[in-house]
């Protein structure tokens, strides 16, 4: 987890600080990493939302950095994937990353993952920076200012960020590689496969769910 | 609104990931604005693309790079407004970013006659696909067409047979090249709808082929 790249003095001091999972249920059991556990990075997305929600609420540029050291370059390499030459792809990462601390007030835990949310920052820079093209966006919806994150369903949804990853990491090679340079934007849409051998149902089941819940509220 | 006919996985995933020419993501984002079924589908192959991104290899930063990234935000950390900026939302029967491509409702819709009283605008859109918005009388048939791309046509008002289905209000038609049929606007109301192809239309018979690319169609 992230507060393994901080120092030892702020990590500890971090820890200290936080809050015990704000967003977990009461009771919920939330496994954190300690110092020197074999857990991957990618294994504890849910801890990047706390160093989120740090910068969102307090500016807090350790936790900031932390975000910087683990995303900024994956999304440098995303980018040079993506055909940038490595000074646009450096100029760019810094955008995102800057984009990050700059739209911390519309970051909501509740509707997508820190890596989906910097990756949709990520594409629409590329997007601009490669492609010159706008992309236009869906309506919003009002989830409301006060709609307070369920902490079960993003304990939930964490999971299956995790699992998610875990599936795209044990795909046969070829077929990963085929995901990958679709979101790499290297394929076309007539060559892209949908049919991605992924675990999606579970998300999309519970996004609809979430969905349905908002417009009970709303009307 | 019950939508019976939805966006791809395939067109999902390319919005998701960025691959669709303009006028696409238009219909998509058109159509994700009135379909929660698909909204859910897209935010899920959004969730893949974060995968992807964590699981990409870690490029070397420049030397420095986090102080220069500290440094852009604090160069503009005074212009950016903290408050939630009010989110886009319908204002009239177009959904927002449809809205946006017209510069206003359907009252603003610069209309031009196409023949046999069909209207069409023109949406700017850039390379790779157009788009465009179709009203067609109610009764009347839509002239008969082949596609030699792909043609998606995203229902606004109305509705629309063809030998096979029913499309009303929210439904998106996804047409290839093998697809050669005649939709007719139901009796009732005009048919408004949003099309977006990847290829010039071939109208047979309604203008002559000479004339498309001057009509854009
Ligand atoms: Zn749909």
């Amino acid at each position: 987890m992230s507060v393994m790249m901080l120092d030892a003095g702020q990590s500890e001091k971090l820890d200290a600080d936080l809050p015990a999972w704000p967003y977990a249920a009461q009771g919920q059991q939330v496994t954190r990493r300690k110092e020197g556990s074999a857990v991957q990075a990618t294994d504890d997305i849910t801890d990047w939302a706390v160093l989120m929600a740090r910068v969102r609420d307090d500016q807090d540029r350790a936790a900031f950095a932390a975000l910087f050291r683990h995303f900024a370059p994956r999304v440098k390499s995303f980018l040079m994937k993506s055909g940038a030459d490595a000074t646009l792809a450096e100029e760019c990462a810094q955008d995102v990353m800057a984009s990050l601390w700059q739209k911390a007030h519309l970051f909501d835990p509740s509707r997508a993952s820190v890596a989906t949310w910097i990756f949709t920052i990520a594409r629409n820079r590329r997007i601009d920076a490669l492609r010159k093209a706008r992309r236009p966006e869906p309506e919003d919806l009002d989830w409301g200012p006060t709609a307070e994150p369920d902490g079960a369903d993003l304990y939930e949804a964490s999971q299956e960020n995790t699992r998610l990853g875990a599936a795209l990491a044990q795909l046969p090679q070829k077929q990963r590689a085929l995901i990958e340079r679709a979101y790499f934007g290297d394929l076309s849409h007539g060559e892209l496969a949908a049919e991605t051998g992924l675990p999606l149902g579970t998300i999309k089941s519970r996004i609809r769910l979430a969905l349905e819940k908002l417009r009970l509220q709303m009307s | 609104m019950t939508i019976r006919h939805h966006l791809s996985d395939q067109l999902l995933m390319a919005y998701a990931a960025g691959d669709l020419p303009e006028a696409f993501n238009l219909v998509v984002a058109t159509h994700v604005s009135l379909c929660d079924e698909c909204r859910a589908q897209l935010a899920a192959f959004e969730v893949v693309g974060g995968a992807v991104l964590d699981l990409c290899d870690l490029a070397t930063m420049r030397d420095g790079s986090l102080d220069a990234c500290f440094a852009r935000i604090d160069a503009c950390i005074d212009a950016v407004p903290q408050s939630r900026v009010a989110p886009r939302k319908r204002a009239g029967v177009l959904p927002a970013p449809l809205a946006d491509y017209v510069g206003g409702d359907l009252g603003q819709v610069k209309w031009r006659s196409i023949g046999a009283g069909v209207r069409q605008a023109i949406l700017p859109t850039g390379k790779g696909a157009s788009a465009r918005l179709l009203h067609i009388p109610a009764g009347q048939a839509v002239p008969d067409h082949g596609h030699r791309g792909i043609e998606l046509t995203l229902v606004l008002q109305g509705a629309f047979r063809d030998d096979a289905d029913r499309f009303g209000p929210g439904d998106v038609e996804i047409a290839d090249q093998a697809t050669e049929h005649t939709p007719v606007a139901e009796a009732g109301m005009d048919c408004i709808c949003l099309a977006a192809t990847d290829a010039p239309l071939r109208f047979n018979g309604l203008i002559p082929r000479l004339a498309q690319p001057f009509f854009r169609i």
